[in-house]
């Protein structure tokens, strides 16, 4: 309702007004029109095949034939993919939370007057615009069992260091550390804009009743961040979820039974999972249904979340 | 911003030890990417490692374009992001601006539909994807890498919330003179988008310069690839020269961390307007 408009419709008679209508309609087609035909055809019709593809054993060559729930079915008793889920449940479990509290702190101490406060909030955010691919192959080499830096580091402080990437119980591990590694800058900055919302008054008044620092965090700092923090775990949790390039870059592509398949197995997260069924198992149809119950698990966690904020997130 | 006043010498001097500390490991990794791209084969696998080359070794960059197709992989990304890039703004802008001013039928029909598909995931769409560009005969062309990419609800949807912020009365004399939508859209609108603009090119560049699935997936012949499968498949070959591999990595950085470094202000209100993911 423009307030433009209503001159106009006070002079104009009806078939004016609908001509101009109409009008206006053609536009607005030929605005959306580029945007809505694009999503239709790569956006909206994939996800309706999906859901078909779902029920299907298609092998993506022959004919396709529904089999039901069968794929459904299939997830519970498929050792693979359950430890699959398990992976990934236990990647998201540890690196969100050490990636938040990480990020919260740097956060604090860079939201003061400071020296070089513009360049340490650059150095933090750098990972955030690198390349993952040049993030694994340079982590890659500092991991290295033997000429790798960081078991150099560790060895001068007396630690053996392990076989990070070539030994399954620490190829995890070593994936998880660039990833929080990599997700403290991001997080920082969504964090560091919360905490400039939080207005100085709040803190003069509990400085003249005598709080300390550490009070002041506490019961002022903590409560007016939580819903940058919301914000900041909601995004994370469907991130770490959907975690895939940096596992499977960091993951040797081993062709038969060597020693790649107990790395794989170890590395293993939902979304490789699903690119494994489909692309090189060609299981086009267990692929899809994998697909779709991931999005089921994070839609529920996100509407969880939502749910409980009410507990614990404080809005002014 | 809390102050400095009320903080001891002692905690000073604690917070910046906390934060040099985490800068020199955040920056760690880009220290030895670049070292390491300099170094000799023989002072790149030396323990104790060689901090500081003291015989810089630059063949590493030259030797990358001759042992692979390193210089066809940087265009073809070029090429990917800019294809990207490009359209989906102008796409993206024209479409938000319709939902946001224009009136017709059927307007919040289809704006709820492209709200719904914001929250589908990549992977559902990955493999129905990829049998559409099998469908279309565009795999292994430059039209799988570019053309799915264009269309973006997100775009969308954030540009759209940037219009409905701008005060209509901007548009009043514009409509009263006659001028149509386009002129309003093109001469009035845009120009007061640019900060939002700014922030959505960056991301749309990040994401398609360093997007890895998608081209994984649609490409298999060498000459297709961009730079994130190019550098990736040079990891099982090279494995025992990894100051080319580096040389590489800086490579692929640098052009991105320019672009980050010019428009730094507009991303960072981008990110604190509408939490986009990096």
């Amino acid at each position: 309702m423009s307030l433009a408009k209503e001159p106009q419709l006070v002079l104009s008679r009806p078939a004016v007004k609908s001509a101009l209508r109409t009008r206006e309609m053609l536009w607005g087609y030929f605005f959306i029109g580029p945007v809505v035909i694009g999503l239709l055809i790569f956006t909206i019709i994939p996800i309706f095949a999906s859901l078909v593809l779902s029920f299907s054993n298609w092998d993506g060559s022959s004919e396709i034939k529904f089999i039901g729930l069968h794929n459904f079915f299939q997830m519970f008793s498929d050792k693979v993919y359950i430890k699959a889920l398990k992976v990934t449940t236990f990647y998201t479990v540890v690196t969100v939370p050490i990636t938040i509290i990480l990020s919260v702190v740097v956060a604090v101490l860079l939201n003061r007057k400071m020296r070089g406060r513009d360049v340490y909030r650059l150095i933090f955010f750098l990972p955030s615009v690198t390349m993952p691919v040049a993030i694994a192959v340079v982590w890659k080499w500092m991991y290295n069992g033997s000429n790798g830096l960081i078991n150099f580091l560790l060895s001068t402080v007396g630690i053996d260091g392990p076989n990070w990437i070539t030994d399954e119980r620490f190829i995890l591990m070593s994936v998880m550390i660039i990833a929080v590694w990599a997700g403290i800058g991001y997080n920082m900055i969504i964090l560091l804009s919360g905490l400039q919302g939080i207005p100085d008054t709040y803190y003069e008044a509990a400085s003249l009743d005598g709080a300390t620092g550490w009070q002041r965090f506490v019961n002022i700092t903590v409560p007016l961040l939580t819903p940058a923090i919301f914000f900041v775990m909601v995004t994370s949790l469907i991130g770490a979820f959907q975690v895939f390039d940096l596992v499977f870059m960091l993951t040797p592509q081993a062709t038969g039974g060597g020693a790649g398949g107990v790395l794989q197995d170890a590395t293993r997260t939902a979304v490789y999972s699903i690119y494994q069924n489909g692309f090189t198992w060609f299981k086009i149809g267990y692929a899809s249904a994998q697909a779709w119950v991931l999005f089921v698990i994070i839609f529920l966690i996100t509407m969880a979340q939502m749910y409980l904020q009410k507990r614990w997130v404080h809005y002014e | 911003m809390a102050g400095e006043k009320g903080t001891g010498i002692a905690t000073r001097i604690f917070i910046h030890f906390i934060l040099v500390l985490g800068a020199l490991s955040m920056l760690l990794p880009f220290f030895w990417m670049i070292t390491t791209s300099l170094k000799t084969y023989t002072d790149s696998v030396q323990i104790p490692p060689v901090w500081f080359p003291k015989h810089p070794d630059f063949t590493w960059y030259p030797k990358i374009f001759q042992q692979v197709p390193f210089g066809r992989f940087y265009l073809n990304t070029i090429w990917v992001t800019v294809g990207r890039a490009v359209p989906q703004v102008i796409f993206c802008s024209m479409a938000a601006y319709g939902f946001a001013r224009l009136r017709f039928p059927g307007r919040s029909v289809i704006f709820i539909c492209i709200l719904a598909i914001l929250m589908v995931p990549s992977q559902v769409l990955l493999i129905p994807q990829y049998f559409e560009m099998v469908r279309f005969h565009w795999v292994d062309t430059y039209k799988a890498l570019i053309i799915p990419g264009i269309f973006s609800a997100y775009g969308t949807f954030l540009l759209r919330q940037f219009f409905m912020t701008l005060p209509k009365e901007l548009e009043e004399a514009a409509v009263i003179d006659g001028c149509n939508p386009w002129t309003i859209f093109w001469r009035i609108m845009l120009p007061l988008t640019v900060p939002a603009l700014a922030a959505l090119t960056f991301f749309v560049v990040l994401w398609s310069w360093n997007d890895f699935i998608w081209p994984l997936v649609v490409t298999n012949d060498e000459a297709m690839r961009v730079l994130s499968v190019g550098i990736n498949s040079l990891q099982g070959v090279y494995t025992s020269q990894q100051p080319l591999l580096m040389a590489g990595a800086v490579m692929a950085t640098i052009p991105l961390l320019i672009f980050f470094i010019v428009l730094q202000k507009f991303v960072i209100k981008g990110i604190t307007f509408s939490g986009i993911k990096g």
